[in-house]
């Protein structure tokens, strides 16, 4: 019998060390990174932030074209991935006859299965061209009065890192929604239904409004993976520290010049101003995070009240 | 009259909307698959599992060693991140006060949304700097915490699951509650656990950003766990955006075995649940 | 008396499943008729056939007729959005649209059809709330949400919701199962009232509430239609014995 309780005491103790490991890595990583990028935070301080010039061999360094290069690149990817999924996920909840649901929810699951490595080859070798020779001439000669669309194309940009990113955060966003969709009781379907609303309007009036929060935070997550992603965007942004209006132009993000530069890095200083960017990365998605968990925990809470 | 046309009509077309969006995404799908197949599938060939890579611009050769480099990456990593993300699993749902589980939980979270890289520079610095050497074992260690929330937090969910008449039988019986939930508890949860696993062995597979600064990556076959270790994601990268015609097809192999034994690890996951992903 | 629902060898399927089978019922003009029976005899589905809700269930289907002023609304060229405006619906637990305040839960169904009308939806608002009997408990306070009012209330406000589109019938499918006795007081006292001017369809569980509200009773029984009368003689003189065994209180 003592025996037994011993065991017990030893087992509890043991996975309580385990579940702390999470508590204690999430603390780690953000202490480490920190204290890593402190000579740089002591060298630049705030004005890092605000600084556009990026120059290892003088060591001038600012993170601004990077957080620009980040913020840009994860835009454009909501504004194309936002509509395309919603519209998904209401197919999915909504209307898609359940011989289809079934098996296009499990496309969409294999998309996000794809390893980023991958996109990252499939972007250079068919995004990029198609882009080149046929999505941005097309654009160049008819929107071309617009300063999103100017100056040489490459292929390789801005344009073709948002899309790339798009596609790899749609299967996020719609997911997501498609359950949060399906957690809004039946009864506010059928009480639109029976008012004489169409099926767009009961969608809209039961299903979407009600549902609002929650959609925002699967697209604050996807916003969050578009972020942080890395290796797919390193391969197709072009990696020239840059600010341009031009969706054609290449660019630079926080985790591409982390992938591109960091085993490159000679200096000290260097290195620490590279895991500074890590940081602010770091924050963002952070940031990010907790906000989306918030904003999805309170719907699905919220849709408890009708069942 | 002309309001209820209007209504009508926009009904159809907002709801074909819906359709052209699922098709929409399935484009890029599939497009991925074609090349992934079409193109891997010419450039595969015996030399590509057998063979060491070539020295740049050297046609020939092959990836066995990242081949077999990713394998030992994963399976170091899975040998410590499963065992702790299971037990961690455990504790939350058995264990944990109200107030500590939301905070492992909301760690557990935070966790998962590191971006990767972020993780590689974290591992450089906690391991590969102090050893002054890249190594099989710092990327073990960075692909491990990527594993360890996903592991968790599918344990947890799939033990709450259990019902709680048979934890309470098993007590009941005066059987301890290590063997109750090990034998009983983990046995009943273990189809939603290996989900769990799966899912995370998938993502590792595929994960290169956090080896870039650990496991570095290699020309030769594996030479111990303290130096840098080949990885089929990093070869696929660097012969991605290498010039050489002859490097980029064997990306695209390269891609194929990749794709296809991150499908296969997590269809077998889907077939052993026979749950959906 | 005039009927203004008539159905012709009605049946309704779920799947395989035969849930109402070869109903003949004559539904009077502004009267109160109220359908009985166990849980699980159809009762609620057959209602639904009555404004094509069943259909919007997959895999449901339905056989036969039901006319409406003599016209069959299950014909081609019936349109179900327009038909519900027609015979509008209160459900078992009260369904306000959460995310819109009082004023709006009421005004939904003008604003889908298009009438955007300030002046008007505001007349409409207030007369159908106060046919629904909330419009002294709410007056002050239509910006507030529906979610903030008592269940009584909220399902008050979904009677004041149905009525604002101008129906010609209302279908109550067990609309007090979910309330307090004095909430259930109130919509029974709503009722008697509304079916001066609406033909009223009303499922319940409860009998006395059926004796109390409804002028004629039908009782069904696995699907069937048993007996279907006024309502004093169903209550006081059934004429099959299983309308007598399940009003007296033997099953069910």
């Amino acid at each position: 019998m003592k025996r037994s309780k011993l065991t017990d005491f030893i087992f509890q103790k043991v996975s309580a060390v385990f579940a702390l490991s999470a508590v204690a890595f999430a603390i780690l990583i953000l202490f480490i990174i920190t204290k890593e990028a402190f000579p740089a935070i002591k060298n630049f301080g705030f004005p890092f932030l605000f600084n556009t010039r990026w120059d290892p061999v003088k060591e001038n360094f600012g993170a601004l074209t990077f957080i620009w290069g980040t913020i840009v690149s994860s835009l454009l990817a909501l504004i194309i991935a936002v509509p395309i999924s919603l519209g998904t996920a209401i197919y999915l909840s909504e209307l898609a006859p359940s011989k289809i649901r079934q098996p296009l929810s499990f496309l969409i699951e294999l998309l996000a299965a794809i390893p980023s490595v991958i996109y990252g080859l499939w972007g250079i070798f068919v995004l990029v061209p198609l882009l080149r020779e046929t999505i941005q001439p097309f654009f160049a000669k008819y929107f071309g009065f617009l300063p999103f669309f100017q100056g040489d194309i490459y292929g390789v940009g801005m344009m073709a890192a948002g899309i790339i990113l798009s596609i790899m955060i749609i299967p996020t966003i719609a997911s997501v929604s498609r359950d949060i969709f399906m957690a809004v009781p039946h009864s506010q379907r059928e009480a639109a239904l029976a008012l004489g609303a169409t099926r767009w309007e009961t969608i809209k009036l039961a299903v979407l409004k009600f549902s609002k929060n929650g959609v925002m935070g699967a697209v604050i997550l996807g916003l969050g993976r578009a972020l942080g992603e890395t290796m797919a965007v390193t391969m197709l942004i072009g990696n020239r520290p840059e600010i341009s209006l031009s969706l054609f132009a290449p660019a630079a993000t926080m985790s591409s010049v982390i992938a591109n530069e960091f085993t490159e890095a000679t200096s000290d200083l260097y290195v620490s101003t590279l895991m500074e960017i890590g940081l602010i990365l770091f924050g963002l998605t952070l940031f990010l995070n907790i906000i989306a968990r918030f904003l999805v925990w309170s719907t699905t809470n919220k849709a408890s009240f009708g069942k | 009259m002309n309001n209820y046309l209007r209504r009508k009509i926009t009904d159809k077309l907002m709801r074909a909307l819906t359709v052209f969006c699922a098709i929409f995404v399935l484009l890029p799908l599939i497009s991925i698959f074609v090349y992934v197949i079409s193109k891997g599938i010419t450039s595969i060939n015996i030399d590509f599992f057998t063979q060491l890579p070539k020295p740049a611009g050297e046609p020939g050769g092959g990836m066995a060693n990242a081949i077999i480099g990713s394998l030992i990456l994963t399976g170091m990593a899975s040998l410590w991140a499963i065992p702790a993300g299971v037990l961690g699993g455990v504790y939350l749902s058995e264990f944990s006060t109200n107030k500590l589980g939301t905070l492992i939980r909301f760690s557990a979270d935070v966790l998962s949304g590191v971006p990767s890289i972020v993780i590689g520079i974290f591992a450089y610095s906690v391991w590969v700097r102090p050893m002054k050497s890249f190594s099989a074992l710092s990327g073990a260690f960075a692909l491990g915490i990527i594993m360890i929330p996903t592991i968790m937090r599918t344990t947890e969910e799939a033990i709450r699951m259990v019902p709680h008449d048979l934890r309470e039988a098993s007590l009941a019986l005066g059987i301890n509650r290590f063997k109750t939930t090990i034998r009983i508890i983990l046995k009943t949860a273990m189809p939603g656990t290996i989900t769990g696993v799966m899912l995370s062995i998938a993502r590792i597979f595929g994960e290169t950003a956090p080896l870039l600064f650990t496991a570095f990556g290699n020309r030769f076959w594996h030479q111990g766990m303290t130096q840098p270790i080949a990885a089929l994601p990093l070869q696929i990268f660097v012969y991605a955006i290498s010039p050489f015609e002859d490097w980029q097809r064997q990306a695209w192999a390269g891609a194929l075995v990749l794709i296809g034994l991150t499908f296969v690890i997590s269809l077998t996951s889907r077939l052993v649940t026979k749950r959906k992903i | 008396m005039k009927n203004t629902i008539i159905t012709n060898n009605l049946n309704a399927y779920f799947g395989k499943t035969h849930a109402v089978k070869d109903i003949n019922m004559k539904i009077g003009e502004r009267v109160a008729t109220a359908i009985i029976g166990p849980s699980g005899c159809g009762k609620s589905t057959f209602i639904r056939c009555l404004n094509r809700m069943h259909e919007v269930i997959p895999g449901t289907s339905v056989r036969g007729d039901v006319l409406l002023d003599g016209k069959n609304i299950y014909d081609g060229d019936v349109d179900p959005i327009e038909l519900r405006q027609k015979v509008g619906m209160v459900f078992q637990k009260p369904t306000p649209f959460p995310t819109l305040s009082i004023y709006e839960n009421v005004s939904v169904g003008l604003k889908l059809n298009g009438i955007n009308k300030k002046s008007y939806l505001d007349e409409i608002v207030e007369e159908s709330l106060k046919k629904a009997a909330l419009w002294d408990e709410v007056k002050d306070k239509l910006k507030a949400s529906g979610m903030s009012l008592s269940g009584g209330q909220q399902q008050r406000l979904c009677i004041a919701r149905a009525l604002a589109v101008k129906p010609e019938v209302i279908l109550f499918d067990e609309p007090c199962s979910a309330l307090d006795p004095i909430s259930t007081t109130k919509i029974e006292e709503l009722i008697q009232q509304l079916k001066q001017n609406y033909t009223i369809v009303i499922v319940t569980h409860n009998m006395q509430q059926a004796a109390r509200v409804s002028d004629w009773t039908a009782f069904f029984l696995l699907g069937e239609l048993i007996e279907f009368g006024k309502t004093q003689e169903i209550f006081t003189n059934p004429k099959d014995k299983r309308t007598e065994a399940y009003i007296t209180g033997r099953f069910g």
